[in-house]
C-alpha cells in the first residue's frame, strides 16, 4: 500500500475576505525554528497593499454602521472560533520557536484579549463621550467616531498575540484595517485570517499581508486613503519615516513600543480610543 | 435596405478581448494614456433628480478637473437631459467643451417618431452640440430594420449641424450578431457615433460588445472611407479599464481613432479615478477620493 502524502497548507494573503497569492508572485522562504521544515510565505507588494486598501475602504461604511453590540458579538465570535483551533495554532507557535507551554499560554491570552475587546466594543462610546460646559444656551457634547481605514504594522517579535492585540481594538472601534503581519513569525497570521473568515467578520474589514516591513512601510504610511497608522516597534528611523509620511494627509500616527505582548499592560480601552476621532456637536437648548 | 448578417464568433471575441486586455501600459505611456482618456470623457449626469445646481456643478468640474494640475486637458463634453441643455450651455460659455443631450425619449425610446423629432429639434435650438438618440429596440428585435433605419435618418436630419450619436442599448439586443447588425444599420443611416448603452440597463458596455462595434466601424471605413466614432458608456469607472479600451481601439482601428472626435467614454465617476491615477503617477503616492471634488 502506498504511503499517503501530507497535504500542506499554502500560506497566502487575506484581502477582501479572500485568500489571494501576492500579485507579484514573490515568495519568502521561511524556515522553522528547528531548521527542519520550510514554507513559502507571500512577499506582499505595494500593489497588494493598494488592493487591500480598496477593499478596506469599501468595507468601512458597512462595518462602522453596524451596531456596537453587533461588533461586540463578532469579536466574541472570533474568540470562540480561535478556541476551537487551538491545536493548529499551537503547532505553528512551536514551529516558530515557542515551547508547548508558551504556546498554550499565548493562545489563552489571545482568546482572552479578544473577549476583553468584545466587552469594550459596546461600552467605550459611553465612557469616552461627554457633555461639555459652555457659556451659552447650547448642549455641547463630544463623542468618539471611527477614524476610517487604519494601516497597521504588527509587532515583529510576536506572532499571534501581537496581531490580535493590534487588530482587536482597531475593529472594535468600527474601523477597517490593513495589517502587515510579523516578518519573523508570519505563520499564525494567515491561520488567524481563516479564523476571521469563519467568524462573521465581513470581507475587507481585516486584511492581512505578509512580507518585508522595510519594503512596505513607506506605502503603509504615505497612502492618502489611510486615516491612521499603527506602528509596533522601536526603530527610530522607521518611526521618523511614518511620522513624516503621516503629515501628507494628516493621518494619525500611533506608535506602540511595547515589548511584552503577553502582558495585561498592553490592553486597555485607550487603545480603542487611539484610532477614533472626536466629534463635537452644538445643539441649541429650548428648541 | 440591404442588410448583411454577420455571424459573430462569440468565443473568439472574448479571447481577443482577453489578449488585448492583458497588455500592460507603464510610465510615460501610462500618463499619456490617462490624459487621453480625460480628453475623451463625456461627463454625464442622467438622473431624474438632476437639478440646475447639479448640472452647473458638473460643468464647473468639466472645466476645472483638478486645479492643482493646470496642464490637464478638459473633458470632451458634458451629457445631460434635454431640460438641462440651456443651463449647461450657459455654464460652459467660453470653454471648448461641448454640450451633449440625450433625446428621443431616452432611455426607453417608447414614444412616437413625431415627438422624438420634436425633442431633437428642441435640444438643438437650445444649443446642444451633440445629440445622443436611442434606437427602438423593440422594433429592432421584431425585425423591423427599415423602421429603425428610417428613424435614425430622420433624427439625423433633425439634428442639422449637431453630431448624432446612436445608442444601440446592447444590453437589450441579446446577441453579438444583433450588435453588429445594429451597428451597421446605424452607420448606414447616418450616425456620426455609435454608442453602446444608456447606462440604465445592465449589462452596459461590455468589452466584447465594444470590440464588435469597433470592428463594424473598421469594416464600414474600409467600405466607404467614412470615419464613424465610438462611445462605450455605462460601467466604465476605473482608469485601468479605460486604458484597456484605448489598447482595443488602437489595435482595431488605429491611431486616428485615439481622438476625442472619434472616441468618447460616457461616464460619471471615471474622471476622478483617472485624476487619482495621474496624481499618483506624478507624486508616487496612492490617492484618496477625499481629495477630489465630487462630480
Amino acid at each position: 500500500m502506498s504511503q499517503r502524502e501530507d497535504i500542506k497548507k499554502t500560506y497566502k494573503l487575506y484581502i477582501g475576505g479572500k485568500f489571494p497569492r501576492t500579485e507579484s508572485g514573490r515568495y519568502i522562504k521561511w524556515v522553522d525554528a528547528n531548521n527542519k521544515g520550510a514554507v513559502n510565505i507571500c512577499r506582499g507588494s505595494r500593489k497588494d497593499f493598494r488592493n487591500a486598501m480598496v477593499t478596506a475602504r469599501d468595507a468601512f461604511s458597512g462595518w462602522c454602521s453596524r451596531t456596537a453590540y453587533n461588533r461586540s458579538q463578532i469579536l466574541y465570535r472570533i474568540g470562540e472560533i480561535l478556541e476551537g483551533r487551538r491545536s493548529q495554532f499551537a503547532n505553528e507557535l512551536i514551529l516558530q520557536g515557542s515551547s508547548k507551554k508558551e504556546a498554550g499560554n499565548e493562545i489563552n491570552q489571545s482568546i482572552d484579549r479578544l473577549i476583553y475587546y468584545a466587552g469594550w466594543a459596546d461600552k467605550y462610546q459611553q465612557i469616552f463621550s461627554r457633555v461639555n460646559p459652555v457659556a451659552s444656551s447650547y448642549f455641547n457634547f463630544s463623542y468618539p467616531e471611527p477614524t476610517g481605514v487604519v494601516s497597521a504594522l504588527a509587532p515583529n517579535n510576536s506572532s499571534l498575540i501581537g496581531l490580535v492585540s493590534i487588530v482587536a481594538p482597531i475593529i472594535a472601534g468600527g474601523n477597517t484595517v490593513v495589517v502587515l503581519a510579523s516578518e519573523e513569525k508570519p505563520l499564525c497570521s494567515i491561520t488567524f485570517a481563516e479564523v476571521l473568515h469563519t467568524s462573521d467578520v465581513p470581507g475587507g474589514v481585516v486584511n492581512i499581508l505578509t512580507g518585508y516591513r522595510s519594503e512596505l512601510l513607506d506605502h503603509f504610511s504615505s497612502h492618502m486613503d489611510v486615516n491612521a497608522i499603527v506602528y509596533c516597534g522601536n526603530e527610530s528611523e522607521e518611526i521618523k519615516l511614518i511620522q513624516e509620511n503621516a503629515a501628507l494627509n494628516v493621518k494619525r500616527p500611533i506608535v506602540y513600543t511595547d515589548e511584552n505582548w503577553l502582558s495585561k499592560n498592553v490592553q486597555d480601552p485607550y487603545r480603542i480610543l487611539n484610532t477614533l476621532e472626536t466629534k463635537t456637536t452644538w445643539h441649541p437648548v429650548g428648541i | 435596405m440591404e442588410t448583411f448578417i454577420h455571424r459573430i464568433d462569440q468565443v473568439g471575441a472574448q479571447e481577443r478581448v482577453s489578449r488585448l486586455f492583458s497588455r500592460s501600459i507603464k510610465k510615460e505611456s501610462k500618463i499619456d494614456a490617462l490624459n487621453t482618456v480625460l480628453s475623451m470623457i463625456d461627463l454625464t449626469t442622467l438622473e431624474g433628480k438632476d437639478s440646475p445646481g447639479k448640472v452647473k456643478q458638473l460643468c464647473y468640474k468639466a472645466a476645472h478637473l483638478h486645479d492643482q494640475f493646470p496642464n490637464l486637458p478638459s473633458v470632451a463634453a458634458i451629457c445631460v437631459y434635454p431640460t438641462m441643455v440651456p443651463i449647461a450651455k450657459k455654464a460652459l460659455e467660453n470653454t471648448n467643451i461641448n454640450v451633449a443631450s440625450v433625446a428621443t425619449a431616452f432611455p426607453a425610446g417608447m414614444t412616437s417618431l413625431e415627438y422624438k423629432l420634436e425633442e431633437v429639434k428642441r435640444v438643438v435650438v437650445d444649443g446642444a452640440d451633440e445629440v445622443d438618440m436611442v434606437i427602438s429596440r423593440g422594433k429592432f428585435l421584431r425585425g423591423e430594420y427599415n423602421y429603425v433605419s428610417d428613424e435614425i435618418s430622420l433624427v439625423k436630419e433633425a439634428c442639422g449641424q449637431a453630431h448624432l450619436k446612436v445608442i444601440l442599448e446592447t444590453g437589450e439586443l441579446v446577441t453579438l450578431d444583433n450588435v453588429r447588425l445594429a451597428s451597421d444599420l446605424a452607420m448606414e443611416a447616418g450616425a456620426d457615433f455609435i454608442k453602446t448603452s444608456t447606462g440604465k440597463v445592465s449589462p452596459a458596455a461590455t468589452p466584447p460588445v465594444v470590440l464588435i462595434m469597433l470592428e463594424a466601424i473598421r469594416d464600414y471605413y474600409k467600405k466607404t472611407g467614412k470615419k464613424i466614432g465610438m462611445k462605450p458608456a455605462g460601467g466604465i469607472s476605473k482608469a485601468k479599464l479605460a486604458i484597456q479600451y484605448l489598447v482595443m481601439i488602437k489595435e482595431t482601428l488605429g491611431q486616428d481613432w485615439l481622438d476625442a472626435d472619434l472616441f468618447r467614454f460616457g461616464a460619471s465617476s471615471l474622471a476622478n479615478d483617472v485624476l487619482m491615477q495621474i496624481v499618483k503617477q506624478s507624486t508616487g503616492v496612492y490617492q484618496s477620493a477625499n481629495y477630489f471634488s465630487i462630480d
